[in-house]
């Protein structure tokens, strides 16, 4: 059951009552979001019928095609910086040739998904905290539970399969174009050939670094919805509560998007 | 069909809503409940539903006891009720004909033909029948309450609960909201609680009408006795709504 009661509980009667009472109440909203993520993974296997594919197609383009814009800014911006900053560094060795290996290693690793796991975390994620927030205040998760349906198959899930798919998309996006960023840097900049640039660049594109940023990009996506959608269901009182839903929403995202990326980092390298 | 028994409700803040209340809905009747604002109408709405839960006490929908159902057989118990919300409740993102069919096309094996028929029937019935592709943002809030109307009772559920289906709504669309809530229930036996402060609505359609305060059940009478009541409450919520005589409602039954 999504919509639920707040318990009824006699005043604390210590501060140690206080302290225990907050350290139960953190690990029972940690278990809820888990039952949120799960239950979404879950009701995966109803996301071929034709409405949930309708829904999902419908939030793939809603946090693809939609967030393409601000990702595209975010990406060669990112690639431009990098290889600003790396490159004048390494001009002060004459090897700012190399500037194109160290864009390539920073992006595949760390930038892409790390950036578009930032951008669609700040821009869809919050989008979906106020969606389902709303909802919520509207009594419309409510009548969907009074009609038996659930409301993480419904509304999660085709939101969980899209994103799933589309950060991973979009964190290969970032990267390439953050290496086109700095290529034109290099180019323009740093007096690199574009020749010399994307072929110190390919020789340190590992398909390790890819395919970790990629699984980490994956993770964003769960970690987002789960977030966003855990926050929209935990929406009450009003429009404040929307709010206060989106804007922590975004925050737990950045955290989280901040500690898992090192552990996986960790975990890998 | 639907029983409270000594149902107490406590809010985290301490108040009590609900306080040691018990009566019960028969098969098929239009039992009404009004009842000054924060006396635990909706609540006791909420509770028949399981959408909140008692401090202590019960509450039964036929054999099974909703109050404490979980997963499935919540599941199969809510199945048996259509509910209209105080605010409708439509998913803004649909359109009204979406919005109606939803139950059916997530709940039923219906083929989509056999859901717009359904879908339409529901929609005429309610007297929207050109509303389909309208959004609810675009509807009127009484548009919008009856839209709502048309998904509670488009899968023809054997409880209809209707919270405030007639506020907002000219006098004209809420008689026709009366007349349909007693047809449904004379035509196909559905047993409907109404939480109401229309007294002129309650009086026309209920098969019996109980009067809520402080947290009680102060009186459980049908319409004939209900206007002659002696209680203070009663007589106060009568005279508020200019009703002195019996006789106009009696004729006006539908």
């Amino acid at each position: 059951m999504i919509v639920r009661e707040p318990p009824v509980r006699e005043p604390a009667r210590s501060a140690v009552q206080r302290l225990g009472r907050r350290v139960f109440d953190i690990l029972a909203e940690v278990g809820r979001a888990a039952m949120i993520c799960v239950g979404a993974v879950a009701a995966m296997r109803f996301a071929f019928t034709k409405r949930a594919r309708k829904d999902i197609v419908a939030q793939m383009h809603f946090c693809a095609v939609r967030s393409l814009p601000v990702v595209s800014v975010v990406a060669f911006f990112i690639g431009m910086i990098l290889a600003l900053q790396i490159g004048i560094e390494l001009r002060v060795y004459n090897q700012e040739a190399l500037t194109g290996s160290a864009v390539m290693a920073s992006m595949l690793r760390e930038m892409g998904p790390f950036m578009s796991g930032l951008v669609l975390a700040a821009s869809v994620g919050a989008a979906m905290a106020a969606q389902v927030g709303t909802m919520m205040v509207n009594e419309e998760i409510a009548a969907l539970e009074i009609m038996d349906i659930d409301p993480l198959r419904f509304l999660v899930m085709p939101r969980m399969a899209a994103m799933a798919v589309t950060v991973p998309m979009m964190s290969f996006y970032t990267c390439a174009l953050g290496v086109l960023g700095g290529a034109v840097v290099s180019h323009t900049q740093l007096a690199v050939p574009w020749a010399t640039y994307f072929q110190n660049a390919m020789d340190f594109a590992s398909t390790k670094a890819l395919w970790v940023g990629l699984f980490k990009a994956f993770l964003f996506g769960f970690i987002i919805v789960t977030v966003s959608c855990y926050e929209g269901f935990r929406t009450e009182h009003g429009a404040v509560g929307v709010g206060r839903a989106t804007r922590q929403s975004v925050v737990t995202n950045f955290l989280l998007i901040l500690i898992v990326g090192y552990f996986v980092t960790r975990l890998f390298y | 069909m639907i029983r409270f028994e000594h149902v107490t409700k406590v809010f985290g803040s301490g108040k009590r809503v609900l306080d040691d209340v018990s009566y019960e809905v028969e098969r098929g009747e239009i039992f009404t409940i009004v009842g000054p604002s924060g006396t635990g109408k909706s609540v006791s709405l909420k509770h028949m539903i399981r959408l909140l839960s008692p401090t202590s006490g019960r509450v039964w929908v036929g054999d099974d006891c909703v109050s404490e159902a979980e997963g499935r057989e919540l599941s199969r118990i809510r199945s048996r009720f259509g509910y209209l919300f105080q605010s409708a409740a439509l998913l803004a993102w649909m359109d009204v004909y979406d919005n109606v069919a939803l139950p059916l096309r997530e709940k039923t094996r219906l083929t989509e033909g056999e859901i717009e028929f359904k879908v339409r029937d529901a929609l005429e019935k309610v007297g929207l029948g050109g509303e389909g592709a309208s959004m609810p943002s675009d509807l009127s809030g009484g548009m919008q309450k009856r839209a709502g109307l048309a998904r509670a009772i488009v899968t023809e559920p054997e409880i209809v609960l209707y919270d405030e289906p007639t506020s907002g709504l000219d006098p004209v669309t809420s008689r026709r909201i009366d007349e349909l809530i007693a047809d449904l229930s004379s035509r196909l036996g559905i047993t409907s609680v109404v939480v109401t402060h229309d007294l002129h609505s309650a009086l026309s359609i209920s098969t019996r009408i109980a009067m809520l305060g402080g947290g009680k059940v102060l009186s459980i009478e049908p319409p004939s006795a209900f206007i002659h009541s002696t209680l203070p409450q009663a007589r106060a919520f009568l005279e508020a709504q200019y009703i002195t005589r019996r006789g106009a409602w009696e004729a006006n039954r539908p």
